[in-house]
């Protein structure tokens, strides 16, 4: 079992290994973190604001221990859509390309193929997660002395425990988006048509839903998820983020366990 | 190893109402090449599918090397298989498309450039996939196929898209692997290729088999043939005349007469269609072929 996993595990690996990929999510990741960890330092006086939808974060705000980190969970929500892309696209490519007979030849054991994968793509969550960190808070640190924000508590043991706390609410929360990607990629079996409805979801259906019932976004799956990453938000408890996506989550991991399970691969 | 590599008994797959595959039964003997005939359509892919795990029978069963296909993962270690054309990861190598599947099986890597070489692609085994032509995706394909140096080999058109030089080389391989013991069960459409390297045959039409067997046996359930070619298209008619005027069947089929007879009948009518004042242009004793006994077997139309 264990072997077999791991078999599955290093050849799904070799798939996301591969330059364009990799470089080109890590690409995206740094983008995003760059330019978050900018305009947060960079506009720090600006009246429109310098956090997220115009949240003014203040200069004693950024010298708490979380200050270190206020970009990178800010990020949550952009590297959770990545990973639903990167997820989605690599379950969905294995129908539109055919290559799926060929996996379940060499693998027939579908539960094991499945788990092997999602294995696989959390360790490619992980590294997106590490080096998105290591971006915002070298930023953060760079831009911090120029804008007169005190970084003395950053590195201290409750600031390392802060950055330790971060990196796991996001990881926990890219997962989540991770898996909504493959649940939509064994369901609708095109890497084009799983990246566009998850998207068109998370950034545009969810947004409208919540600006026209603001009640709505204590059961937003998408919402609950970006609310993991910032360890909670004015509206939304961390732990009620955390209860919701686990049940939504837990229920999407079903359906594609029965359709990947019992579905004929007959293309 | 057993004495049969494929068995399947009233084996049948519905989708709908549609019935794919209906109580197909036959056997394959282990160490043999056995051809898989029958029209687009007749249920060939479905049958393979069956056979690999990848889709559910609606019912009947079915065994392969002795192991029940509702267990594949108890046989398909030792099957190699290339289903409905060469299926890889356009942005991965060819070689790396392999190492993928290696890893998967559990198979050693160096085993994947000794393939390259055996297919003819090893020159070309660290280019984009989408970079190659229909025929090394075909060969890359039929590596794949055979990772598992495998008991049993599947193959779904092998020679789609090779060259005349590239079929003569699948036919030598596969020939190869058969006597080193390798059960290869191969469709395809061309079926003069299938006439060349099969000993056995399993022909479908619409989702039931027609026949299955030693391919001698289904030629020796066919008459050999004549073909006549007239000079004037219209003396055709006069000649099935002829034919049938003396006990044989006879068509035209293409602008060509098909007469039912012994060759020695040949000369015979040689004579009875000068003496009919007919000017004959063709007149070859067949003796059954694949093709033929395909299209008579089926219905198709040439």
């Amino acid at each position: 079992m264990i072997r077999s996993l791991s078999r599955i595990f290093f050849a799904e690996w070799r798939k996301l290994r591969r330059p364009t990929l990799l470089l080109g999510t890590l690409g995206a990741v740094a983008f995003f973190s760059i330019l978050v960890s900018s305009f947060l330092f960079l506009l720090i006086d600006s009246p429109q604001g310098n956090g997220d939808r115009g949240v003014q974060i203040t200069r004693e705000m950024l010298a708490l221990p979380s200050g270190s980190t206020q970009a990178f969970s800010s990020i949550g929500n952009l590297l959770g859509i990545i990973a639903l892309c990167v997820f989605a696209a690599q379950t969905a490519q294995e129908y539109s390309l055919g290559t799926l007979r060929n996996l379940l030849v060499r693998e027939p054991g579908r539960i094991r193929l499945l788990a092997g994968k999602l294995a696989s793509m959390k360790v490619f969550a992980i590294i997106m997660t590490l080096v998105g960190a290591v971006i915002t808070i070298g930023i953060s640190y760079l831009l911090a002395g120029g804008k007169d924000v005190s970084t003395a508590l950053w590195f201290n043991s409750e600031g390392r425990l802060e950055i330790a706390k971060t990196l796991l609410n996001v990881f926990i929360s890219i997962i989540g988006f991770g898996i909504i990607g493959m649940v939509l990629g064994i369901l609708l079996r095109s890497p084009i048509s799983s990246i566009s409805i998850g998207v068109l979801w998370l950034l545009i259906i969810e947004n409208l839903v919540g600006a026209i019932k603001a009640s709505t976004l204590n059961w937003l799956p998408g919402y609950q998820l970006g609310t993991i990453a910032t360890g909670g938000s004015p509206t939304v408890t961390y732990t009620h983020a955390l209860a919701l996506s686990s049940i939504y989550v837990g229920i999407a991991i079903v359906i594609a366990t029965v359709l990947f399970t019992k579905r004929d691969v007959a293309n | 190893m057993p004495q049969l590599a494929i068995e399947v008994q009233d084996l049948s797959k519905k989708y709908g109402s549609a019935l794919a595959v209906s109580h197909a039964n036959f056997q394959v003997p282990a160490g043999t090449i056995c051809g898989f005939v029958g029209p687009n359509g007749a249920g060939k892919t479905t049958t393979i599918r069956m056979l690999l795990g990848l889709i559910s029978p609606t019912g009947g069963s079915g065994q392969i090397l002795g192991e029940a296909i509702t267990s594949p993962e108890k046989y398909l270690p030792l099957v190699g298989a290339m289903i409905e054309g060469p299926a890889f990861y356009p942005a991965l190598s060819g070689a790396e498309n392999l190492r993928v599947l290696a890893t998967l099986g559990g198979f050693p890597l160096d085993r994947v450039d000794t393939l390259l070489k055996q297919v003819g692609l090893f020159e070309r085994a660290e280019s984009k996939f989408k970079t190659y032509s229909l025929g090394m995706k075909q060969r890359l394909g039929i590596a794949a196929a055979l990772l598992p140096n495998p008991q049993l080999l599947i193959l779904d058109e092998p020679t789609n898209g090779l060259d005349p030089e590239g079929i003569q080389e699948i036919r030598q391989l596969l020939r190869n692997l058969a006597d080193n013991g390798t059960t290869v069960f191969v469709s395809s459409h061309l079926l003069s290729e299938l006439e060349l390297i099969s000993e056995y045959l399993v022909m479908l039409r619409k989702g039931e088999v027609v026949f299955a067997g030693p391919m001698q046996e289904l030629f020796d359930q066919q008459q050999p043939f004549i073909i006549v070619k007239t000079a004037i298209e219209n003396d055709l008619t006069k000649i099935l005349e002829i034919a049938e005027a003396a006990g044989h069947k006879a068509h035209v089929r293409d602008g060509v007469a098909h007469i039912e007879g012994p060759a020695e009948w040949a000369g015979t009518l040689n004579k009875l269609a000068f003496d009919s004042g007919i000017l004959l242009t063709q007149l070859a004793p067949q003796l059954p072929n694949l093709e033929e006994t395909f299209f008579e077997m089926t219905g198709e139309q040439k």
